[in-house]
């Protein structure tokens, strides 16, 4: 077994070379700048669309909507996810399939008390 | 991979030998540990939704609620929030700045792209204290619960006027009389009752929630101090290795992501 198989120190781990070179190359500070001009105008288009005469029930979506575009930005460029691994990317992400399920019960829930009345 | 130095065999990333997910394990843990913190967020978020939902006819309009702006005399609603957005958003650009210095081992850039990202915290936090403030003092004449029963707000730009929740306004003798018989009078908000509805879940949520993400954002910038510090000393040029930066840069994008969510369902809709 060749040396830099298993590196003496257990805290350096052996990371393929690809992930270092996204590392420097995935983000530049354009793309940095770029993402935060992003961030900026969806929240200024939020605060502004929240002052038109649009029905609540589809601004609430829209609102949903943007949010998730904002948390891909944030998620994928500042905390570098686009650049990772896939087996990664997916353990990190699927867990929140069951979040998804759970606001759709507990809303529904929540309906459904109100409307008992007691 | 071909173009790795040591790279003299071929093997895919499950075989051994290669860390599977290409990350080291302070950063894997830093993920893990935010999957589980994000899953305390969601479900605060979830039980706000479901309460609120429950209590739709009665539940306060954000829009109505945070109308503060400093040095304003007036309604600005969401206006401040926004700033407070704005702040943090900022210092998550700042924070990735950092992170990308300390890839090129530029310590001075590292020291004060993490001493901007202090700075932010810093005053989201005082910007959040400031909130607070406002929610907890409220309007002068604060809110009546009225003799038959219903729920009552007053506004400091309308003196005089009683104001219901579906939008109907009572005011002149008729308002006098009203809050001469009502029940109780509420000022501010505490966790037993506000001035804002008539349950104290509204509060009880605001306090919770903004609490435990400021506290988030507070344990942050004593973490990015403590980093600041070290990467002053030169302790990561030491050791060649500026991970530890991009460590609590992920912490730091997470309390802003969460702060994402928080402003849409507590503030927006």
């Amino acid at each position: 077994m060749s040396e830099d198989f298993i590196s003496p120190d257990i805290h350096h781990e052996r990371i393929s070379h690809k992930s270092q070179e996204s590392a420097h190359t995935g983000l530049s500070t354009k793309v940095i700048w770029k993402v935060f001009w992003i961030l900026l105008a969806v929240t200024v288009f939020e605060v502004g669309i929240s002052f038109t005469s649009i029905p609540k029930g589809i601004l609430l979506y829209v609102f949903i909507g943007l949010t998730i575009f904002k948390a891909y930005y944030i998620i994928f460029f500042f905390m570098h996810m686009k650049f990772e691994q896939a087996a990664l990317k997916f353990s990190i992400l699927l867990p929140f399939v069951l979040i998804v399920y759970l606001i759709f019960i507990a809303i529904y829930e929540g309906i459904a008390i109100g409307l008992v009345n007691y | 991979m071909s173009s790795a130095p040591t790279a003299n065999f071929e093997t895919k990333p499950w075989h051994g030998g290669y860390s599977p997910f290409n990350v080291r394990w302070g950063k894997l843990y830093m993920w893990i540990f935010l999957v589980s913190d994000a899953f305390t967020f969601s479900s605060l978020l979830i039980a706000y939704g479901a309460l609120r939902h429950r209590w739709t006819g009665i539940w306060p309009f954000p829009g109505e609620v945070f109308t503060h702006f400093p040095f304003i005399h007036g309604h600005v609603p969401l206006a401040y929030v926004g700033l407070m957005t704005f702040i943090l958003i900022m210092s998550s650009v700042t924070m990735v700045l950092a992170v990308d210095a300390g890839h090129s081992f530029k310590r001075k850039s590292v020291q004060m792209w993490l001493g901007l990202t202090i700075i932010g915290g810093l005053m989201f936090v005082g910007s959040q204290a400031w909130e607070w403030y406002h929610f907890i003092e409220g309007s002068e004449e604060g809110a009546f619960y009225l003799a038959d029963g219903r729920f009552a707000r007053t506004d400091n730009l309308e003196p005089g006027v009683l104001l219901f929740h579906d939008g109907t306004k009572i005011e002149g003798a008729e308002a006098e009389h009203l809050k001469a018989t009502a029940v109780k009078n509420v000022h501010g908000a505490n966790l037993y009752e506000n001035e804002y509805g008539p349950t104290p879940l509204f509060g009880n949520f605001f306090f919770f929630i903004t609490g435990f993400h400021g506290f988030h954002v507070f344990s942050g910038v004593v973490i990015n101090f403590i980093v600041f510090v070290l990467v002053s000393k030169g302790a990561l040029d030491k050791k060649k290795d500026y991970e530890l930066v991009e460590k609590v840069g992920l912490y730091w994008h997470f309390v802003d992501l969460v702060w994402v969510f928080v402003f849409t369902f507590f503030y927006l809709v």
